[in-house]
Formats: C-alpha cells, sequence, structure tokens
C-alpha cells in the first residue's frame, strides 16, 4: 500500500474499530428517527395523500434517505471537534509525518460508510414493508456524493469552531432547516419564490431530486449531479485548508 | 553536532488587553540556546514563563513568530515530516484517544508512524513491558490512574524510536513514588542516547534529572547551566534565616565561612535573629532560581 494510501487507511482504521465495538448500539439508534419519519408521515399521514401518480410514502422514502444520510455522515465527525477542542487527542495525527490530506479522507470515508450503513437499514425496513424502490448504481453514487458533502461541512465545522454551543447551533441553524426544506418531504415547489431559489441552490436539494428521480426511474437532471461533485470538492478544500492552520 | 539548535526564537500571541483594546502579547522572548546529543535537558520556570509555548514551537505545533529551529541539518521551515519521525512528544495534558483501549491507542502511533506489522506488535510488548502497563492493555484508557496515564503517554511517544523526546511537565499532579517512577524512565531513556528535553515547575525534578537546566523566566532566558553550577556560583552553602517579617539567606563557598557568618550573626544583629531559626544548609536549585529571577511566584 503507498504512503498516502496507508495513511488514509490508518485513519479510517480507527473509525471501523470504534464503529464495530459500538455496532449494534449504533444501528439501533440511527433506526429511530428515520422509523419515526416514515411510519408518521408515510405509513400514517401520508397514507391519504397522492403525490404525482405514486403515494406519499413512494415520495417521502428518498427524501427520508437524503436527509438520514445527511444528518449520519455530519454527526459521524462531530467527534473531531472534542478530539481538537477539549480531549487534544487531534494532536496526535498533527504531529504524525503523515499526509495532511490523510486526515480527511479518511475520517470522510468513515463518514460514509457509516451514512451507507443507515440508508441499508431505511432500504430494508421499507423493502419489508413492501415498498420498492429503484437501487442502481448512480443512485448508490448519489448517496456517497450527500454523505461526503455533509462529512465535510462536519469537518469544516469541527476544524473551525471552538464551543460545543456553537456547534449545536449549526445543526439548530443550518441542518434542521434543510431537513424539512430542500424537497424532503413535500415539493419544493411549494415554497415562496424567493424562498425557493435560496432552498435550490442548497445540496440536500439536489440529493432529494436526484434520488427521487432515480427510485421512481424518471429521468434525472445532471445539472443536480454536478451541483454534489462541486459542493464535495469545495467542501474539501475548505475542510483541508482548516486543518492545514493547525498543522506546521 | 547539536541535537536542537534555537536561534533567537520569539512567538507572540494577540490578545485583549485589560482596556479591550487588542494587542500584541510576546509568550516567548529571543530565546537562543543549543542541546546536545543524549543530554536531559530541562527548562525550567514558573507558570506562565512560556515552557509549554517553547515546547509547542520546537515540537513543530506553534509556528516561531520570528526566529529558527533546526534538528542537526534539518531545519523545522522546510524538513518538517522528517523532523517529526525523528522526535516523541509527551504533552502536559493526556490526550489519548478515549474511544480506544490502551493497546489500540499505541497501535494508532505506530500506524501513524508507519511500523510494519510485526514490528508494531513487538513494539508494543516491548513498551507496556517496559512501562509494566502490559496488563491493561485492552482496557479502555479512561480507566487507568493518572501515574498509568503518564506512563502510557512515555510509552506511546518511543514506538517509532525518536531521537529526541519532548516531555512537556512529565510529572505534574503525580504522587512521589510515580514521579521517582518516570525519572527512572526519563534516565533510563537517556542511557540509552535519547536526547531528552522537558520543561517542569518542580525545581527538585530538574535538580535530580536534568544535566542541564535553561531558567525561563516571562518568556526570556534567564540563564543556562548545569545545576552543580548554578549552585557553586551561587555559593555551595546558605544561612538562611528569619528577619523580621522575611526570610533572609546569605551563600558561602565552604560549610565553614558559612559556620563563621552564623557565629558572628548573634554579635550584630542580636535584637533580630533568634538563634533556633538559623539554618545552614547546602544551596539548591530553588536558591539559584530564585536569585536568578528574584521571584518564589509559581515554585
Amino acid at each position: 500500500m503507498s504512503g498516502i494510501m496507508y495513511d488514509i487507511w490508518t485513519v479510517f482504521w480507527r473509525d471501523l474499530i470504534v464503529l464495530r465495538r459500538r455496532l449494534i448500539k449504533y444501528i439501533l439508534s440511527r433506526m429511530v428517527a428515520p422509523l419515526m419519519y416514515l411510519v408518521a408521515f408515510g405509513w400514517g399521514l401520508g397514507r391519504s395523500i397522492q403525490v404525482d401518480s405514486g403515494t406519499y410514502l413512494e415520495f417521502l422514502i428518498p427524501g427520508v434517505l437524503a436527509l438520514n444520510s445527511m444528518n449520519i455522515s455530519f454527526a459521524s465527525v462531530m467527534p473531531v471537534h472534542a478530539e481538537r477542542v477539549y480531549h487534544h487527542s487531534l494532536d496526535e495525527y498533527i504531529t504524525a509525518p503523515i499526509w495532511p490530506g490523510a486526515f480527511i479522507i479518511g475520517k470522510v470515508l468513515a463518514a460514509v460508510l457509516r451514512g451507507l450503513i443507515s440508508s441499508a437499514i431505511i432500504l430494508l425496513l421499507v423493502g419489508l414493508a413492501g415498498t420498492h424502490i429503484h437501487l442502481t448504481p448512480l443512485f448508490l453514487l448519489v448517496l456517497v456524493l450527500n454523505c461526503v458533502i455533509f462529512a465535510e461541512i462536519g469537518f469544516n465545522a469541527a476544524m473551525r469552531i471552538d464551543t460545543y454551543e456553537e456547534m449545536s447551533q449549526v445543526n439548530t441553524y443550518i441542518l434542521l432547516p434543510m431537513s424539512f426544506l430542500c424537497g424532503t418531504f413535500f415539493k419544493t415547489t411549494a415554497l415562496p419564490e424567493a424562498l425557493r431559489i435560496f432552498i435550490e441552490l442548497l445540496p440536500l436539494t439536489h440529493t432529494s431530486y436526484l434520488l427521487r428521480g432515480l427510485a421512481a426511474g424518471t429521468p434525472v437532471a445532471l445539472s443536480s449531479l454536478a451541483v454534489l461533485v462541486v459542493y464535495a470538492v469545495l467542501c474539501f478544500w475548505l475542510g483541508q485548508r482548516a486543518y492545514r492552520r493547525l498543522i506546521y | 553536532m547539536s541535537a536542537i539548535d534555537i536561534e533567537h526564537i520569539t512567538r507572540e500571541f494577540t490578545h485583549r488587553t485589560a482596556e479591550g483594546k487588542m494587542g500584541r502579547k510576546t509568550a516567548v522572548n529571543d530565546l537562543t540556546f543549543r542541546v546536545a546529543p543524549g543530554e536531559i535537558f530541562g527548562l525550567l520556570g514558573p507558570n506562565g514563563a512560556g515552557k509549554t509555548t517553547t515546547i509547542r514551537m520546537l515540537t513543530m505545533q506553534l509556528h516561531p513568530t520570528s526566529g529558527s529551529i533546526s534538528y542537526g541539518r534539518l531545519s523545522t521551515d522546510h524538513d518538517t515530516v522528517a523532523i517529526k519521525k525523528l522526535i516523541g512528544i509527551v504533552p502536559q495534558h493526556v490526550n489519548f484517544d478515549q474511544d480506544l483501549t490502551v493497546g489500540e491507542n499505541m497501535e494508532l502511533h505506530a500506524r501513524l508512524h508507519h511500523l510494519g506489522r510485526s514490528e508494531r506488535r513487538a513494539r508494543i510488548e516491548e513498551l507496556l513491558d517496559f512501562v509494566e502497563l502490559r496488563e491493561v492493555v485492552n482496557d479502555g484508557v479512561r480507566r487507568l490512574s493518572g501515574g498509568m496515564k503518564r506512563r502510557l503517554l512515555i510509552a506511546r511517544a518511543l514506538i517509532h524510536r525518536p531521537q529526541v523526546l519532548f516531555l512537556d511537565e512529565p510529572t505534574v499532579a503525580l504522587d512521589p513514588q510515580v514521579r521517582r517512577r518516570i525519572w527512572q524512565l526519563i534516565r533510563h531513556l537517556a542511557r540509552e542516547g535519547v536526547t531528552v528535553f522537558l520543561t517542569t515547575h518542580y525545581i527538585e525534578e530538574a535538580e535530580l534529572l536534568c544535566d542541564r537546566v535553561a531558567m525561563l523566566s516571562q518568556g526570556k532566558l534567564v540563564d543556562l547551566d548545569t545545576p552543580q553550577a548554578y549552585c557553586e556560583r551561587l555559593g555551595a552553602f546558605t544561612v538562611e534565616w528569619q528577619q523580621g517579617e522575611e526570610r533572609s539567606y546569605r551563600f558561602f563557598p565552604s560549610r565553614h565561612e558559612a559556620r563563621d557568618f552564623v557565629a558572628h550573626m548573634g554579635e550584630a544583629d542580636e535584637a533580630e535573629v533568634a538563634s533556633d531559626d538559623v539554618h545552614v544548609r547546602r544551596t539548591n536549585l530553588e536558591d539559584a532560581f530564585i536569585e536568578l529571577t528574584g521571584s518564589r511566584k509559581g515554585l
């Protein structure tokens, strides 16, 4: 294995150990929120709602996948904040002779793994309930990109924010509004025009569009995929910049 | 060739003044000294003297505002990866990965320093034996006592066989037995040829452990010498007594001269000095530090 790949694997290996140790607890805890959304809005409230030619549940599942993978991947990187500010265990990486980019890539890959596990749980649950969606490689790619973007956003927050209180504000002011407004629970066309234009700029909106289209087997806009790629590259660049400030 | 060459390093921070304005504060001011290979070098000073800032600059966790640091022919400006391989760091604060066990913390460090699998395993076992922590290899680091954590920090820093080991306040807040155990470990490392650079605010630690001691006060290097030389320069024997509200000290090259002084004290100052409160003792590093910095503060 080359030096850079080995460094990435080392960072990923550490998160894999922690995940393996807590896998059952992790799976159970990650099932709660999406299950509530599906039960309340899909099987409960949504049973009487028709969207386009399908059921509301079919409309809802891609949205729940998008917001759940966002939340999980963001939360997976959150401990880096405590490692930097409180435990100082980040110093181990900062003082190690490794390529700086390896740290962010290793952390993001671990977050992607967690995001995909929780997405697989949701797909399994809805599959068991009798709802089927078209799973394609592109569908998987979009999910991965969504995890990458929000893991990178979490990494940026962890590198730049100095207190727990401010970290929780990221959740309150950024993730929570996105969870509800970015085409997850309803179409963005229902929003006022100015708000809709703003919402169209956010990555979760494009993840919702893409997942919904791909799940239904209808054509999707490649421009949405391009938006996700741009976000992924931009957030990586910003994250690496923030991390490099800490190292010599 | 020196193990470490420090040339005129200064570190300034921005801070808010008492008046609420932004200003600059100098934490370390124009330090210049050399550390020889294989020596135990101590940086002694009260809290806030700039010891941790200095060690963070030497270990490349902080850029100096000006000045240069080199390890042999390697400069911290250009050869960061090579220097990171060369040095080991025992930080002041315990900084283990709280989610990993003792063995996993060791393995993470070994992997970050690119040790192969078999070397990794052998080295971890060897070092856990060295610091007598083999039996807790599968315990979470949260469960270790303060002394065990300190020993583990040392073991972890040694995994990649560093040539220079930095220890920032290695025995702070430890009980005397553990402190002495850690001193033994440090002496053992120095005998093995590792250059040891440590900061401390414990006078006794610097005096008993270090080959040379640099005294730091308010970010400035006050003096640099061996502990014995500090005491001899001042006078190997000290007369100490209570005079009014304050302790007074006089230093003499020999015990004989110190006793002569005591014998004549009664005649000169009978009213103020009680004869049972006059002590003759060997001069120590604390006396030298106080004479040089004019302060007992923080010690």
